[in-house]
């Protein structure tokens, strides 16, 4: 917990919205990513718009880099324009009448800059995340991955003294998020501030987060790294988005040799070069002896916790790769499942999901 | 190929033969107009004094009109699109009225408000010796009550079309109430603004029914083109015909002008 006095976001928040009652405690240290992963109607969006200041909170307080930004005890509360945190929103709303340079100028041109200086200081974003070549296009003109850099671009230009990104990918094609995704994370890496990360997209808290907050109607049912939730789920929410086992590796004429041990048949030959392996906790069996059949990938491993969530139990497992499965309560009673268990894992390379990491 | 094609265009002759005669219907007049016009002496008849005064005046008074209703339009278009308040059912039913009401009913109803004796202007009257029928500001008046909707109606339809996430955007960015309106809402309903002033400077400029029953028809006073017009239909007929060659070139100026935005505010409000 970051105590008074301290860098970065500083939150406890308190919104009646009707029915809806968010009451959220939140804190993010400087060069942080922490990801609110939550279902829709969580009330990740209000949480958002509470923290840039676009609606104020009715409890609790908000401080940025220990100013205090909203209470309402204390009678304060900072308009958005003067709280310097930059956004970066779902669908982008990049100013359609505006270039994409002067979009990215615009927030420097806002607080008083001349249009030179603007220009200037502009140009260097404008490098950096790659947008030369399309400085003098409309919005209208752009790609969803090249709207996403623009908008990132006019965020960053301000000098932010904290990140928000709303949904930053949910508005692309699955083809190009990937590609967009890694490279987000690159430019999160260089951000030394405070990010917040709004997300639906375990995947997204999974690459781009150091850690995960999860929202559930109004309340943070979990929180913590993404690995702990990840085998530590505590609600079937959690369990059926979070647990995504993530590898990295390399991969070489079908095989994926993994960066922490051990080798996995990717589902085609084509892929070479750094890759990421995604495999759902549900596609991985277990077994009390090496299993005979069509399976391709078969290792052995120990189990480390067992953690039943709803009618399932979430099972971790170390080895080469360690990994966690999803099993039902009635599987664990017949292998007899305790910690330190020696047991065997197999999944499909069908069930495997590969792509460039 | 080109037979079916052909076949496929042409309409059949119970369409064809009505659209023939609606169109014709509405360019004849237009060249009844045109054809008649005594071209010889035109420029003579233009800078007669009457002529002049009545161009001059309808110019002042249209142009007046347009930057009333855009003082007082603008802000009721921004209160009825963004904010809410009792009666903004009724306020916006309020606004379409002028747009329906015979002009004529209008010029009575403003003589029953701001006439002499009317429900405001008796004391327009008492407290600063203000009279508004039968003078120029009348027709200010009359001009605006008739063509200030046209602003209204197209204003707030485009600031309902603007996306108040764009605001929103511009506020984390640094950007004040002033800079937000200025840089980014004013840009996006920009060519709604230019459109709904070029549409009400028209209707102003072609008022008759309102203007004379309120301001009445005195020459160099009150005396505006449509009503110059209708003066010389009973006196000098060519001048009845020049000048509304005029006024028929102001509407093709703007028909031309709007072409793109008139349709485009069409098909917001």
């Amino acid at each position: 917990m970051t105590g008074v006095g301290a860098a970065g976001i500083d939150a406890t928040i308190g919104m009646d919205r009707g029915e809806f009652t968010l009451e959220v405690s939140l804190t993010v240290a400087p060069g942080e990513v922490v990801a609110v992963l939550g279902p829709n109607g969580a009330g990740k969006s209000t949480l958002l718009r509470a923290l840039v200041g676009l609606t104020p909170i009715d409890r609790g307080s908000i401080r940025l880099d220990d100013v205090l930004v909203d209470d309402p005890a204390e009678d304060v509360l900072i308009e958005p324009a003067k709280r310097r945190i930059g956004v970066v929103f779902q669908e982008y709303r990049l100013f359609p009448h505006l270039s994409v340079a002067d979009n990215v100028a615009f927030g420097l041109r806002s607080i008083g800059a001349s249009k030179q200086v603007a220009r200037t200081y502009s140009q260097e974003w404008i490098h950096r995340l790659d947008l030369a070549a399309l400085s003098s296009r409309k919005p209208g003109e752009l790609s969803g991955g090249q709207a996403q850099r623009v908008a990132l671009a006019r965020a960053l230009a301000t000098n932010p003294r904290a990140l928000l990104l709303d949904e930053p990918l949910s508005a692309l094609d699955i083809a190009t998020r990937q590609d967009v995704r890694t490279q987000l994370t690159h430019h999160l890496r260089h951000f030394t501030g405070p990010t917040v990360l709004v997300t639906h997209d375990p995947l997204d808290a999974l690459v781009l987060a150091d850690r995960v907050v999860v929202l559930e109607g109004g309340r943070v049912t979990q929180e913590g790294t993404t690995h702990e939730v990840a085998q530590r789920p505590s609600t079937p929410y959690v369990a059926s988005v979070m647990g995504l086992n993530l590898l990295r590796g390399k991969a070489l004429a079908g095989i994926v040799h993994l960066d922490a041990g051990g080798e996995l048949q990717a589902p085609d030959a084509s892929m070479a070069g750094p890759v990421l392996v995604a495999v759902r906790p549900t596609s991985i069996s277990l077994h009390e002896h090496r299993p005979e059949g069509s399976a391709r990938n078969v290792w052995q491993g120990s189990v480390d916790t067992i953690q039943p969530v709803g009618d399932r139990v979430r099972v971790s497992v170390s080895g080469a790769p360690s990994v966690v499965v999803d099993v039902t309560r009635n599987a664990v009673n017949e292998l007899g499942l305790a910690a330190g268990h020696a047991v065997w894992l197999s999944t499909k390379a069908t069930e495997l999901e590969v792509y460039p990491g | 190929m080109t037979r079916h094609s052909r076949s496929a265009t042409s309409p059949p002759w119970p369409v064809a033969l009505p659209a023939v005669l609606a169109l014709a219907f509405l360019a004849l007049p237009v060249m009844g107009l045109l054809v008649r016009t005594p071209w010889g002496h035109l420029v003579e008849i233009l800078t007669s004094k009457t002529s002049l005064d009545a161009l001059r005046l309808s110019l002042e008074t249209s142009l007046f009109a347009t930057v009333i209703a855009f003082l007082i339009g603008v802000p009721l278009a921004w209160m009825l699109a963004r904010s809410e308040f009792v009666g903004r059912r009724l306020a916006r039913a309020l606004v379409t009225v002028p747009l329906v009401l015979p002009p004529v009913v209008g010029g009575i109803a403003l003589l029953l408000a701001f006439g002499r004796r009317g429900l405001v202007g008796q004391y327009l009257d008492a407290c600063c010796g203000v009279t508004l029928p039968f003078t120029t500001p009348g027709v200010v008046v009359a001009e605006t009550f008739v063509a200030m909707p046209f602003l209204i109606i197209t204003v707030e339809g485009a600031l309902r079309g603007l996306d108040a996430k764009l605001e929103d955007a511009a506020a984390t960015l640094g950007a004040g109430r002033w800079t937000i309106f200025r840089r980014v809402t004013l840009p996006l309903i920009g060519p709604s603004l230019v459109a709904g002033a070029v549409l009400t400077f028209a209707r102003a400029l072609g008022e008759f029914g309102a203007t004379i029953t309120f301001a009445g028809n005195l020459p160099g006073v009150t005396q505006t083109l449509p009503l110059a017009v209708y003066v010389g239909l009973e006196g000098d007929l060519d001048q009845a015909i020049a000048l509304s060659l005029v006024l028929l070139l102001v509407s093709i100026a703007v028909l031309v002008g709007l072409r793109d935005r008139w349709l485009r505010t069409g098909s917001v409000s």
